[in-house]
């Protein structure tokens, strides 16, 4: 896979120059993608310590494609969780990109296997550079493939590196794995963090799972925090206005 | 635990999917879009608590919490992602070879 010339804009063929705006794009899809490569080294590496094997863990990078709802999946899975709370952290955390496939869809107007294929790369960086780049809608489509197809790339092969890297390592706590958890998903949540409501959640939802910790199943403390941003969600707008 | 992969995984692609057909309409309720736009925050807090604090169905204060502080420095200093991780990586692991932690 070239990446380069994503199968949708099928006119910008072969031996066409792409303009420089293309070229643009192009290169910040590969930046974006090669930044998330890394951090697949790191998921692969901490799923292959939590005791999933290679194929496993790349199965997940194939097919839920999905950064967080990995890292957490994984992470529940590590530290005692039952696969039942695994499985609804990962699709409570997933339920995002149903919201970003909804926006993206009016303007990608996809149909049959491409639909297929472009509904699995609408996440978080591929829906950010599809809306970057909003007009005209052929470099939003642009930007959508590209970015999507790289970082589909990248971030299997960065999955692989990590794995096949953490079946020498052994034991996670050696190596300070468990702690390299926390941090990944720390560093998912620190963009996020952009107002006083947000750690106004990001609080209340540490301090559920912590106090429930103790009384609850593990992965099951992490659940019950997702009533947090139901509370907040569900409170009138006016309650937020900084 | 194959399963639980093939069900979690086919879950998520199947929310993807579900956007694509789903009336625009629906992200119309501002109430349904912002809390389904919160859940990320509040579960990848509440999992950041559990992974640095959560041992079993207790509570410890070990070197992950080091780790979590020092990636919390590295966060704050603008490093990439995996500078972020491998600090921390580092300062647990670093702390426990010199037995100062566990």
């Amino acid at each position: 896979m070239s990446g380069s010339e994503p199968p949708s804009t099928g006119r910008y063929g072969r031996g066409v120059a792409p303009p420089p705006t293309r070229r643009q794009i192009h290169a910040k899809a590969v930046s974006i993608a090669v930044a998330s490569g890394a951090y697949a080294i790191s998921y692969g590496a901490i799923a292959v310590a939590t005791g999933l094997d290679v194929w496993q863990t790349q199965t997940l990078s194939l097919l839920m494609f999905t950064g967080a709802s990995q890292f957490a999946f994984v992470g529940i899975l590590g530290a005692g969780g039952g696969m039942v709370a695994a499985v609804l952290t990962a699709l409570l955390l997933g339920a995002r990109n149903g919201i970003y496939s909804m926006s993206l869809w009016p303007r990608l107007q996809l149909r049959g296997g491409r639909r297929l294929i472009g509904a699995q790369l609408a996440i978080d960086e591929t829906t950010a550079m599809s809306i970057a780049h909003a007009e005209p809608v052929e470099d939003s489509r642009y930007a959508f493939w590209v970015t999507g197809l790289w970082l589909f790339a990248l971030w299997n092969l960065g999955t692989l590196v990590g794995a096949l890297g953490a079946t020498v390592i052994g034991d996670p706590g050696t190596f300070g794995l468990d702690a390299a958890t926390a941090a990944a998903l720390l560093a998912l949540l620190w963009p996020r963090l952009v107002d006083r409501q947000m750690w106004a959640i990001t609080l209340a939802a540490a301090g559920v799972a912590i106090v429930l910790t103790p009384v609850l199943q593990p992965g099951v403390p992490v659940l019950a925090a997702a009533v947090v941003a139901l509370v907040a969600g569900l409170l009138p707008t006016r309650m937020w206005v900084r | 635990m194959w399963i639980g992969i093939l069900v979690a995984s086919l879950g998520c692609y199947a929310e993807k999917l579900l956007g694509t057909v789903l009336p625009a309409s629906v992200l119309e309720n501002e109430r349904i879009r912002r809390t389904l736009g919160l859940m990320p925050v509040a579960l990848l807090a509440a999992l950041v608590a559990v992974q640095t604090f959560g041992s079993g169905m207790s509570l410890a204060l070990d070197a992950r919490a080091a780790g979590l502080a020092a990636a919390i420095i590295a966060l704050i200093l603008r490093a990439p992602f995996l500078v972020v991780v491998i600090v921390a990586a580092v300062t647990a692991g670093g702390l426990r070879a010199l037995g100062w932690a566990t």
